[in-house]
């Protein structure tokens, strides 16, 4: 099915188990142990495999010694640009070559890859692979390097600039204006599975037990790579512990497994280490936001604009969208909107959670939280004032859009009416104590998937697809889609999932994983539930389907009576016209109280509230996770995280999780996300809209709103650490 | 990781003779040292461990303080009612440090010879004197927030990241040590651990072979005791700053003062000098600025931690007056 037009009413519409907060059906699994991740996969002749990184920024490897690694206990083969096989090539969302030659083009990248009989062996070997470089003089800065950006040009992703009236005369004609820069740092996933791969070859198929987000991608980017036809390829990942983006396209742990396991007839295996991670795999990029927001007397914004800086490798064209959601977040009659890639010679940026929105957000609704003082109006207020009623760029409307009512649900429920607008008068003890909120938008696509759907005699009903489930609960809303959809307790269904021998699949990323996956399974279910109804002779526009029976009138029947030897059906679902005749976001709205510590300048969260609309939910317990999840995550974009680089190394200096700070419990107070109802005729049959990664979006902003509340001192620079704010608290002495 | 043989030490003569030899190193709870092993940081060839030795005992001193075994865990120390009950800036230390899977582990020996976090020293592929003496020192123009302020040389900049230590020095502890004839010896925690100097790869009094036995806590001074730690996240980060203090004051007027600081030094830091200032003075804020200017007398930051002069100065203001209940 191809989304050329609404929805109508539809079997989930009835109250049933979909929507349900149901308990993970793999929660057992995990909490004991019994789901298997990608490392945990073992082959009796494994071997193990260690990356060696490249300790230089950019230069050209003069030499390297690997006679002592290969003397070294345990040690099968040393793997380097001078024996591994010629690969395919493309940006980092075509292919992974791995050892190309002795050019280093990025601090971290793999020059060598020891295999032996142990892990513990072939760490040792890795550190006696004696490596000597000519440096030569790198790029890595996003600030020192501004001057060079460029306009990017992905071929997956929309275009960098957009304007639309007179954006510049318009500004300067402004009664009200507001010209703020902000910056967000690099930052690192942080997924607590390491990435990780056991390759195996069985004559010239390649099997993948690999940490990978979405299967059907990264079979095309292996076979590219390692220029072997697609069907010759398997990925298998039933079980992934987090990603984040980081495993959305193929690390170098695949193809180094892959290549090293072929070359030794073994299976080898391999996972990165912590401090690994964060070169040899993607970050998201820092970014230097202008923001140009240009308003009448009563706070009507005539202008608006975003200009934002991000960084990539030369070769790469995935910039940081982080000026995408004000294209359609408030309305205006000139806009502005550009991105400019910089190139530089650091690790390969790409997406991670809600790339662009997560960071873009942090800084257009602090901008809007300025422009709200300066008016002096109620920040929701002026968000009210600037609803649009189309999408302001493309001129198409909205599928579906409740921002406002999340604002006022969220401003009653969190009392927002006690908010002190003036900064720096609340007080608890020690503690200078403020109030903030920012709105929540994350984009809504959809992508192709297929699902299989077939029922048993037994009366199990069994699911099928290359999708992946990387903590989220994928397999749970599947399982209860299948069950609702066929009249089945949900212990009667089985969710067999990560592997891409099972229909092709979108995969776990930007927010369409439970949309696109769920939407071809319940087209899958509809046709199931066609063929039953037509063996069983009744209409199927008609039947209903309850307690393993299908019923029409008075007449009833086992659906186990129907199947033979099991009946199952396909679905699928794809993009159509209304991907682009209708504007199509999840919304939402935080609110945040903190404390700031009026001597140390410590910033603490004492309470959030995120109150979103995303369409249908799907599971209430899955859903209010992911999304609190995603606060916890601007907690920490707001306040915590950030690698630091060392521009005369060109690398990331805090590469550990002891160093790079992400929330832990005690940063994470009462917290609390609520969906009011919503169903999205316009998205897909499910009616449901992203949530993955609408939790993280204006997070941060609200944290920063709620600092600039509490103290007075507005950080345009996150993370928001006290070393920042020190100066601008109350004097001490 | 390379290559180490393992031994499980009997008795603590044993022990102090097995780590005597070139390449040998006692692992306690090896929270710290087998991260730095990995990395390749510390290559031991051989490991003695003392896990199984009777040094897991906390004890009254007929003095009237307590004698901590070296084994003592940190969650086991933190938890002890007498530690609580006296030495309440001590349980508040160690429970300020970081999380409660590691102090399960983590021993009262480890802790005060564990080795620094300069994201640098982490890092064999970076110049650092500590790992390898002539090497250089990359923090002092590199990233240097987390790094000293007080007490460096142009040869390294680091810090002691103790909590636990930072609360000993304020209530002055004593080492107790074993060698590998047999000989004790009690070293008082201001000697313990050294300023880096030219020579920032020695960071203890501890002589090769030497062991720690116990840790000896004189009887508690009079006063509240207050452990404050200044941290980027609330919990499972080293401190930017940290305050041990022992204040004893009365109807307006400081009798006796202890302050100890963390994450300032390469090890945990006393200033004779502020506590002067403390002692017959009027609590109030132009006394605990005297107190705070003494403490920060010749105190240098290094570009990113410049911070750490105010933040000292604030967090002592604020120690003080919690102490002092004003
Ligand atoms: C992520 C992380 C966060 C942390 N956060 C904090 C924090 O916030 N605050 C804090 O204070 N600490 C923190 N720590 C450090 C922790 O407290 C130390 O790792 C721990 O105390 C070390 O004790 P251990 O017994 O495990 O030592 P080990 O790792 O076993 O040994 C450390 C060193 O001491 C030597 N040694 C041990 N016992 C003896 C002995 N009896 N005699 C002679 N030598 C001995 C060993 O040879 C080794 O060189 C953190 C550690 C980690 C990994
Ligand atoms: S500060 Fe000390 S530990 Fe850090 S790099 Fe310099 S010498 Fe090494």
């Amino acid at each position: 099915m191809e989304m050329n037009s609404p929805v109508g009413p539809n079997a989930l519409d009835a109250p049933g188990i979909v929507g349900k907060p149901i308990d993970r059906v793999d929660g057992r699994l995990k909490v004991t142990g019994g789901a298997r991740y990608a490392y945990e996969m073992q082959q009796k002749t494994v071997l193990y495999g260690f990356v060696v990184e490249a300790s230089i920024g950019k230069g050209t490897i003069r030499s390297i010694d690997t006679r002592a690694a290969e003397k070294a206990p345990g040690v099968v083969l040393v793997l380097t640009h001078r024996n591994a096989p010629t690969q395919g090539t493309g940006n980092h969302r075509e292919a992974h070559p791995v050892l190309t030659g002795p050019q280093v083009t990025r601090y971290g990248q793999p020059v060598a890859f020891v295999v032996a009989e142990s892990f513990e062996e072939a760490r040792a070997a890795a550190y006696l692979v004696d490596v000597k470089y000519d440096w030569s003089s790198g790029k890595y800065a996003l600030r020192a390097n501004v001057d060079e950006g460029r306009i990017p040009k992905p071929s997956d992703a929309p275009a960098a600039d957009s304007a639309v009236g007179d954006f510049a005369a318009a500004f300067a004609g402004a009664p009200v204006q507001i010209d703020v820069t902000y910056t967000t740092p690099l930052q690192s996933h942080a997924m607590m599975e390491p990435h990780a791969t056991l390759a195996m070859w069985d004559d010239n198929k390649l099997i993948l037990h690999t940490a990978n987000q979405m299967l059907n991608q990264g079979q095309q980017v292996i076979a590219t790579t390692l220029k072997i036809p697609l069907e010759n390829i398997r990925l298998i990942s039933p079980f992934i512990g987090g990603g984040f983006g980081g495993k959305l396209w193929v690390n170098a742990d695949a193809i180094l497994a892959a290549i090293a396991a072929r070359q030794l007839k073994r299976p080898v295996k391999i996972a990165l280490t912590r401090q690994q991670i964060f070169h040899v795999t993607t970050h998201r990029s820092d970014t230097i936001q202008r923001i140009r927001l240009g308003t009448d007397r009563e706070g009507r914004i005539l202008a608006i604009g975003h200009d934002v800086f991000s960084g990539n490798l030369p070769s790469e064209q995935t910039y940081e969208g982080a000026a995408l959601q004000t294209r359609t977040l408030y309305a205006g009659p000139n806009r502005l909107t550009r991105h400019r890639l910089v190139p530089l010679d650091i690790p390969v940026a790409s997406s991670m959670r809600a790339p662009g929105e997560a960071v873009g957000l942090m800084a257009l609704e602090c901008a809007m939280d300025e422009l709200a003082e300066k008016l002096d109006l109620d920040p929701i207020e002026l968000r009210m004032r600037n609803e649009p009623s189309e999408d302001p760029e493309k001129h198409i409307p909205y599928s579906s859009r409740h921002l406002v009512a999340c604002m006022q649900e969220g401003a009653r429920r969190f009392g927002w009416d006690k908010r002190n607008p003036k900064p720096g008068q609340v007080r608890d003890g020690r503690w200078l104590v403020g109030i903030g909120m920012a709105a929540a938008t994350r984009g809504n696509p959809l992508r192709l998937s297929k699902a299989n759907v077939r029922l048993d005699p037994d009366g199990n009903a069994t699911v099928r697809m290359a999708m992946t489930d990387i903590g989220t609960g994928t397999y749970t809303i599947l399982a209860q889609i299948t069950a609702e959809m066929l009249g089945l307790p949900m212990e009667r269904v089985v969710v067999e999932l990560g592997d891409t021998s099972f229909p092709e699949a979108a995969g776990s990323g930007g927010s369409f994983g439970a949309g696109s996956s769920g939407s071809a399974l319940f087209e899958a279910c509809d046709a199931l539930r066609e063929k039953l109804a037509r063996i069983a002779g009744m209409d199927p526009a008609t039947a209903r389907f309850a307690d393993g029976n299908i019923a029409s009138g008075e007449k009833s029947v086992r659906l186990t009576d129907l199947v033979g030897t099991g009946l199952d059906a396909d679905g699928e679902i794809q993009p159509g016209r209304n991907n682009r005749d209708f504007s199509q976001q999840s919304y939402g709205a935080h609110f945040v109280e903190v404390g700031v510590d009026a001597d140390t300048g410590e910033v603490r969260v004492r309470r959030m509230l995120g109150v979103f609309t995303a369409g249908r939910v799907l599971n209430a317990k899955t859903a209010r996770s992911q999304a609190i999840g995603g606060m916890v995550f601007g907690v920490g974009a707001a306040l915590h995280e950030g690698m630091t680089l060392d521009p005369r190394f060109g690398y990331f200096v805090n590469r550990d999780l002891a160093e790079y700070l992400v929330p832990v419990h005690a940063d994470i107070p009462a917290i609390e996300a609520i969906f009011l109802a919503e169903l999205d005729n316009e998205s897909n049959p499910l009616k449901s809209k992203g949530i993955g990664e609408l939790g993280i979006c204006g997070a941060g902003a609200s944290i920063a709103n709620a600092v600039y509340n509490a103290c007075g001192v507005r950080i345009r620079d996150y993370p928001i650490t006290l070393d920042k704010l020190l100066t601008g608290l109350p004097v001490r002495a | 990781m390379k290559a180490f043989t393992y031994q499980r030490a009997d008795t603590t003569a044993h022990a102090a003779a097995a780590t005597a030899k070139p390449g040998a190193k006692i692992i306690a709870g090896g929270t710290n040292l087998l991260d730095l092993m990995k990395l390749q940081v510390e290559t031991p060839s051989q490991l003695i461990d003392i896990n199984h030795l009777p040094l897991d005992k906390v004890e009254e001193t007929s003095e009237g303080g307590l004698r901590i075994g070296a084994l003592v865990r940190n969650s086991d120390l933190a938890a002890d009612p007498r530690v609580r009950q006296r030495y309440g800036v001590l349980s508040r230390a160690l429970l300020a440090g970081a999380s409660a899977q590691l102090r399960n582990k983590a021993t009262t020996g480890g802790n005060l010879l564990q080795r620094t976090r300069c994201y640098y020293f982490y890092d064999i592929t970076k110049p650092c004197n500590k790992r390898s003496p002539g090497a250089g020192c990359a923090a002092l123009e590199g990233f240097n927030r987390i790094h000293a302020i007080l007490g460096t040389s142009e040869q390294c900049i680091a810090t002691h990241p103790s909590d636990m230590a930072v609360a000993m020095r304020a209530l002055d502890a004593i080492v107790e040590t074993v060698d590998r004839k047999g000989d004790t010896r009690t070293i008082p925690i201001a000697e313990f651990h050294r300023l880096p100097g030219d020579t920032p790869e020695i960071e203890t009094s501890l002589k090769p072979g030497e062991i720690i036995t116990a840790v000896a806590l004189p009887p508690p001074p009079r006063g509240v005791q207050v452990y404050r730690k200044v941290r980027d996240r609330a919990s499972y980060a080293f401190a930017l700053v940290s305050v041990a203090a022992i204040v004893d004051s009365a109807r307006g007027r400081i009798r006796s003062a202890r302050l100890a600081f963390g994450g300032l030094a390469h090890k945990p830091w006393r200033s004779p000098q502020a506590e002067q200032e403390l002692v017959n003075a009027a609590v109030g804020t132009s006394t605990f600025n005297a107190a705070a200017n003494a403490v920060l007398d010749g105190a240098r930051g290094f570009g990113d931690n410049d911070f750490k002069i105010p933040l000292t100065r604030r967090t002592l203001h604020s120690v003080l007056a919690e102490t002092t209940g004003t």
